[in-house]
């Protein structure tokens, strides 16, 4: 690991400025993925800022029935909150579905958003990657790409977001909620948040730099039926082959998002204008355009089967 | 008061340090090289800061280098050695501590970033005069093997049982709003964070079980 000064924060605003200012400069929260880069010196902070003391740890309600829930509330916190395993099951269903337990208790609601979207050849140092060298090219691109993007990739970088959590807040329609280094304030929706990878997948979110998320704000309760179907290679602790989360509401309409599949999370949401087609007009409309190989081509079969099944459990009442 | 703070140099240490003043005496100017080539890519030279905290309800005050996880700084500084170093990057679970009552993966964790933590190892659960019941309860049902992530296991296998009474759902919970209960299916899902190599995980089940109470 490359050595870093650290820092505890005082204040928003400090942190970001101080970020902002310093060159090389990251925050850190739970750190469960920045460390891990740093052992691989994938990632080379020479600052690190501790956001732990900034508060930051509670989930609220909003003036318009929602909840806002702080970005240092840990994965576990988040999950089992009551309001939110009662009026929005999917984002607990998901964050139970992510990571170990060990990881979760540490894991905050904006560091799972910042997690990188990475493959095993942004792990692979030894390997040519955009998103870890921008500009050197892409191992992946040719090599062995089961897990890899299917929809929305470039010819610079197929890797895929591995968050669970991101893809029930886009279904949700959460907004990311920041603090900028000038002390502005501004709130992102979760469409916006992530990029596709173009020709700069080293950049992942819309965030300058310095900027700091403070909270994810969910909209009022949804209803309906709840579901985060995840697929993969064994029953748990593992990165989703394809994963779907669903609201399904009473009249048949409601919304689908995709995980393991592109560089973000996946919705489309005039796919969801075909939910009284069923299952597989949602689904072909959900994946237009995608782009297989070999090795991964089983993933737009596995995205239609596996929301058939979450739309025919919600039909019967069940999640 | 403090009785960690009298850090020795072990064997490994005195190797090591003996290993650095052989390369630098073979290459003069070798150990300035390396600092600038750290300081074009933006990165100091090595900072060390402060840090206290509560191990097995000791307090104890460490001065340690910025880059030093958790883990290490059990270890090797508080030569707190149940504490197993496995992958070193949070898929094994062995190096799993209990921090203010949850259990973490102390190899994915800077111990500076801990100030005032209450930090409990498989050291703090018991001893081999009193033993923790979860303890006894793998010895009885020969939880383990080689016995390398036992430590890990064993301070798992207490805080399933805990995160269980204290609500928190998992995965495999059917009814998301209800209460957990404990199962064998709890069991496996909740200690999928740590790995056996040499594949004890039934008697391990078998041991959680009996002393969560139930039928495994």
């Amino acid at each position: 690991m490359k050595a870093f000064t650290y820092q505890r924060a005082t204040s928003p605003a400090q942190a970001a400025q101080l970020v902002a200012r310093t060159p090389n400069a990251r925050f850190i929260a739970g750190g469960t993925n920045l460390l891990d880069l740093m052992k691989l010196e994938i990632e080379t902070p020479g600052a690190l800022v501790d956001v732990n003391g900034l508060g930051f740890d509670k989930i609220e309600e909003t003036a318009d029935g929602g909840l806002r829930i702080g970005a240092l509330v840990r994965n576990t916190d988040l999950a089992a909150d009551a309001r939110v395993r009662k009026d929005y099951a999917v984002l607990s269903r998901a964050l139970l579905a992510g990571a170990s337990t060990q990881l979760r208790n540490k894991a905050t609601t904006s560091g799972n958003l910042l997690q990188r979207t990475r493959c095993p050849y942004f792990y692979d140092t030894a390997q040519k990657c955009n998103k870890r060298a921008p500009g050197s090219g892409c191992a992946a691109i040719g090599g062995y790409t089961r897990h890899h993007a299917v929809v929305g990739a470039s010819e610079a970088c197929i890797a895929v977001h591995p968050s669970d959590m991101a893809i029930a807040m886009r279904l949700l329609d959460a907004e990311v909620e920041t603090v900028k280094a000038d002390g502005s304030m501004r709130s992102i929706p979760i469409a916006d948040f992530h990029r596709l990878p173009g020709n700069s997948p080293h950049i992942e979110t819309v965030l300058e730099p310095g900027e700091l998320i403070t909270s994810v704000k969910l909209p009022k309760p949804l209803g309906g039926v709840h579901a985060y179907r995840k697929v993969r290679d064994r029953a748990s602790y593992a990165f989703a082959l394809v994963s779907v989360a669903t609201v399904i509401l009473p009249d048949g309409s409601g919304r689908v998002a995709v995980g393991g599949v592109a560089h973000k999370p996946w919705r489309v949401e005039a796919a969801e204008q075909q939910m009284a087609q069923g299952a597989k007009a949602v689904a072909e409309r959900l994946m237009a355009g995608a782009r297989t190989t070999e090795d991964n081509a089983f993933k737009v079969a596995l995205v239609h089967r596996t929301l058939a099944e979450a739309m025919a459990a919600a039909q019967k009442g069940t999640s | 008061m403090n009785e960690f703070s009298d850090v020795k140099l072990t064997r490994r240490d005195l190797l090591i340090a003996g290993a650095l003043s052989v390369s630098t005496a073979a290459v003069p100017g070798a150990h300035a090289q390396p600092a600038a080539n750290q300081a074009a890519a933006g990165n100091p030279e090595p900072v060390t800061t402060g840090v206290t905290f509560t191990v097995n309800g000791k307090q104890v005050t460490l001065q340690l280098d910025t880059r030093t996880t958790l883990l290490d700084a059990l270890r090797e500084h508080l030569h707190l050695t149940g504490s197993k170093k496995g992958c070193d990057q949070g898929q094994c679970g062995a190096c799993t501590i209990i921090m203010d009552g949850r259990r973490i993966n102390s190899c994915l964790s800077l111990a500076v970033m801990h100030d005032g933590a209450d930090i409990t190892t498989i050291e703090g659960l018991g001893t081999p005069d009193k033993l923790h019941p979860m303890q006894a309860a793998f010895i009885k049902h020969d939880g383990y093997q080689c016995g390398y992530c036992t430590p890990g296991q064993i301070c798992s296998s207490v805080s399933v049982l805990e995160e269980i009474r204290q609500g928190i759902p998992s995965h495999v919970t059917g009814d998301i709003t209800a209460r957990p209960l404990l199962s064998v299916d709890e069991i496996k899902e909740r200690m999928s964070g740590n790995i056996c190599r040499c594949g004890a995980y039934s008697n391990i089940i078998d041991a959680i079980a009996e002393v969560g109470g139930v039928k495994a």
